[in-house]
């Protein structure tokens, strides 16, 4: 038999049909919806006179517009208000099951579907959201999609995709003290630029990638999108494997040791071959802060910003533009530069060991007074791990609050916007102009550099504290 | 919802030469508040295209009266970032239905295929040359027949490629869920056949 890439064994098995001189009908396992891409959604398939036609293999959960402070009151933004009970009223109608807010299972989609064991190796699942490659992590082929199709999957469970080209990124070695998934995610994208997976599905494979947790390796799948990437997957181990089982969704008894043993032979053939193939050293890497408007602009934290002469003339024109709105200089450090805000959170650094690494920086030191802190947990169960392990506490200590659950500074669609000019450290995954609220400049980071930040007031190495 | 027929256009254009234009600049978050898809065309662009106190900024091309038209060409990586497809409705409903660029994010370019805005993916020498008759000339048509894939202007072609499949589906204005509601009976099939194993 031909060997096979990872990637190639889950798509394959989920293909229903390949339509002549166009895309696969592909079966989708597994469908997150949340209340922004969702209406006109269902509202089309209203149109049609359509019911959703799986509901058992969607849930829904409110996260993108919702308030980070309380929750148990009416959301005060009435349009956000009118989103999240459309939402409401129509999982209501099509019997999809839904976390609502204040609901102990709520928060973001990409947190909540791990976390409740509903993402697992060899499924495909979607969302209408690009950082469903999050759930890559645990050996499952999972993209983002638009409205249009969030649509035909829930009139038919299916929907029409190109397969992709396949690219594998390899990083070997150790990472050093202070350097995280995070870190090494900012890195690749630095190397490949924005566009540099734009076609492709990615397997990341290596020791340090073996080595990283499933939050890690959640944090590293959930940027690919940001190089372009289709997706980003990870071949499941022990690892994994010990993260799913006993989760409320994960499947028990005889099943599991069946789901098991399906699992264990999901992983690239030895001599499957790759559009493209990438090789990393960890060592290379150190603590990663982004200094422009796109992901791809990350450098070292100790390294200066591209010299003028560096950059291709092609390249030049938005380059100049990107700093000119960072109010950055060529070729200049950015370390010590001030910061106003500090930003822990979203489906990339929301979850548990990310409070954690915060948190143990934090502790016995104090915020610095010019800094704003939003730390906001990924879901209800984040937040209730948080309080149980005493994080709270040390954040309390040392001048920070925990706010709840949601996908707040990462894209501003709730209150929590950065104001104009304003510098926010984020540990969420974009630096796009105005991301973080109209002429916000975001700089993309790990939870450590994000701490440092907010004990100092300005951008310092993390390492500086360990 | 089905989309518009595309066979042939002749329209001038609008230029944005700008590299990796994100789905946040086409429509920022705070706009994707509706739960229709009307309207996002008012808000394309919006913080390029108006200031703080929503006065239109002068230097932004869709607010010079000398460039329009039913084309926008656009500088390299077009569409990256986030997967919201507010980004092609606001292209389509502002009028928009060709995007001409020399490299799409994927999601984009779906998300515009099925809304029936066609992107047009050239070389990068073709699209610098496209710019500088544009800047040339603000008014120069383009001409694009779907059927023979072809973009042109003056004496310049440019065959471009477009999957067979999704080149059907818009010359007869076809949508991806009418074609799997047809296959509903193939899915049952699989389904089934999934459970044996
Ligand atoms: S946290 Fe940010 S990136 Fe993640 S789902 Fe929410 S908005 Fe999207």
């Amino acid at each position: 038999m031909k060997a096979k890439t990872l990637f190639d064994k889950v798509w394959d098995a989920h293909v229903v049909e390949h339509v002549e001189g166009g895309p696969n009908i592909l079966y989708i396992d597994k469908h997150l919806i949340h209340e922004v891409t969702s209406p006109q959604a269902f509202s089309g398939l209203n149109a049609r006179g359509l019911k959703v036609f799986r509901p058992e293999r969607t849930i829904a959960t409110p996260d993108h517009n919702v308030p980070t402070v309380n929750q148990d009151l009416p959301i005060v933004d009435m349009e956000s208000r009118t989103q999240v009970e459309t939402l409401k009223a129509n999982c209501e109608k099509n019997q999809i099951e839904m976390y609502g807010l204040n609901h102990p299972n709520n928060g973001i989609v990409h947190v909540v579907g791990p976390e409740l064991g509903h993402t697992q190796p060899g499924m495909t699942l979607v969302c209408g959201d690009s950082h469903t490659s999050t759930h890559g992590a645990f050996g499952a082929v999972a993209f983002g999609i638009g409205t249009s199709e969030v649509e035909m999957v829930f009139a038919t469970q299916c929907i029409m995709q190109s397969k992709p080209k396949k690219m594998r990124i390899t990083i070997d070695g150790e990472l050093a003290k202070g350097v995280s998934a995070k870190d090494l995610t900012l890195y690749v994208i630095a190397q490949l630029g924005t566009g540099g997976a734009t076609g492709y599905f990615v397997e990341y494979a290596g020791s340090a990638v073996r080595s990283l947790s499933m939050e890690g390796r959640m944090t590293v799948c959930n940027m690919s999108i940001e190089m372009g990437a289709r997706g980003g997957m990870i071949a499941p181990d022990e690892t994994t494997f010990e993260y799913v089982k006993g989760r409320m969704h994960a499947p028990k008894g005889e099943a599991w040791e069946q789901a098991l043993e399906k699992w264990k032979t999901l992983k690239t053939d030895e001599g499957a071959v790759f559009d493209k193939e990438y090789t990393f050293r960890a060592e290379d890497i150190e603590p990663m802060i982004t200094y422009g408007t796109n992901p791809g602009m990350g450098m070292g934290i100790t390294a200066s910003v591209p010299a003028l002469a560096d950059i291709q003339a092609s390249e030049l024109p938005s380059f100049k533009k990107s700093l000119a709105y960072m109010d950055y200089e060529f070729g200049r450090k950015i370390l010590g530069k001030k910061v106003d805000y500090v930003f822990i959170g979203s489906c990339t650094n929301g979850r548990i060991e990310d409070l954690r690494a915060f948190a143990a920086l934090v502790k016995g030191r104090q915020k610095a007074d010019s800094i704003t802190a939003w730390i906001v947990p990924g879901s209800k169960k984040v937040e209730k791990q948080a309080i149980e392990e005493g994080l709270v506490e040390i954040l309390e200590e040392a001048g920070f609050e925990l706010r709840q659950p949601g996908c707040s500074a990462c894209l501003a669609m709730n209150e929590d916007k950065v104001p104009a000019g304003k510098y926010c450290v984020s540990t969420s995954n974009r630096n796009f102009e105005g991301r973080q609220g109209p002429g916000s400049r975001t700089l993309l980071a790990s939870p450590l550099t994000a701490a440092a930040a907010a004990i100092t007031g300005v951008i310092t190495d993390p390492r500086e504290f360990l | 919802m089905s989309v518009d027929k595309f066979t042939y256009l002749e329209s001038s254009c609008v230029p944005l030469p700008n590299e990796n234009v994100d789905t946040d600049q086409i429509i920022p978050a705070r706009f994707l508040k509706a739960t229709s898809r009307d309207g996002f065309g008012e808000n394309l662009f919006r913080d390029w295209r108006f200031d703080s106190s929503g006065d239109p900024i002068k230097d932004f091309v869709l607010n010079q009266p000398e460039y329009s038209g039913q084309v926008l060409v656009a500088g390299k990586n077009f569409g990256s970032g986030s997967s919201r497809e507010h980004a092609a409705w606001a292209i389509a409903d502002y009028g928009f239905k060709v995007v001409i660029s020399s490299f799409f994010a994927d999601i984009f370019r779906n998300n515009a295929l099925n809304n029936g805005v066609l992107p047009i993916q050239v070389s990068a020498e073709f699209l610098e040359k496209l710019f500088e008759a544009i800047e040339k000339d603000h008014s120069q048509k383009l001409s694009i027949d779907l059927e023979k894939q072809e973009l042109s202007y003056k004496d310049e072609v440019f065959q471009f490629e477009i999957n067979p499949y999704k080149k059907t589906c818009l010359l007869n204005g076809f949508d991806d869920i009418d074609y799997l509601i047809d296959k509903k009976t193939k899915i049952h099939d699989f389904e089934e056949s999934r459970l044996k194993v």
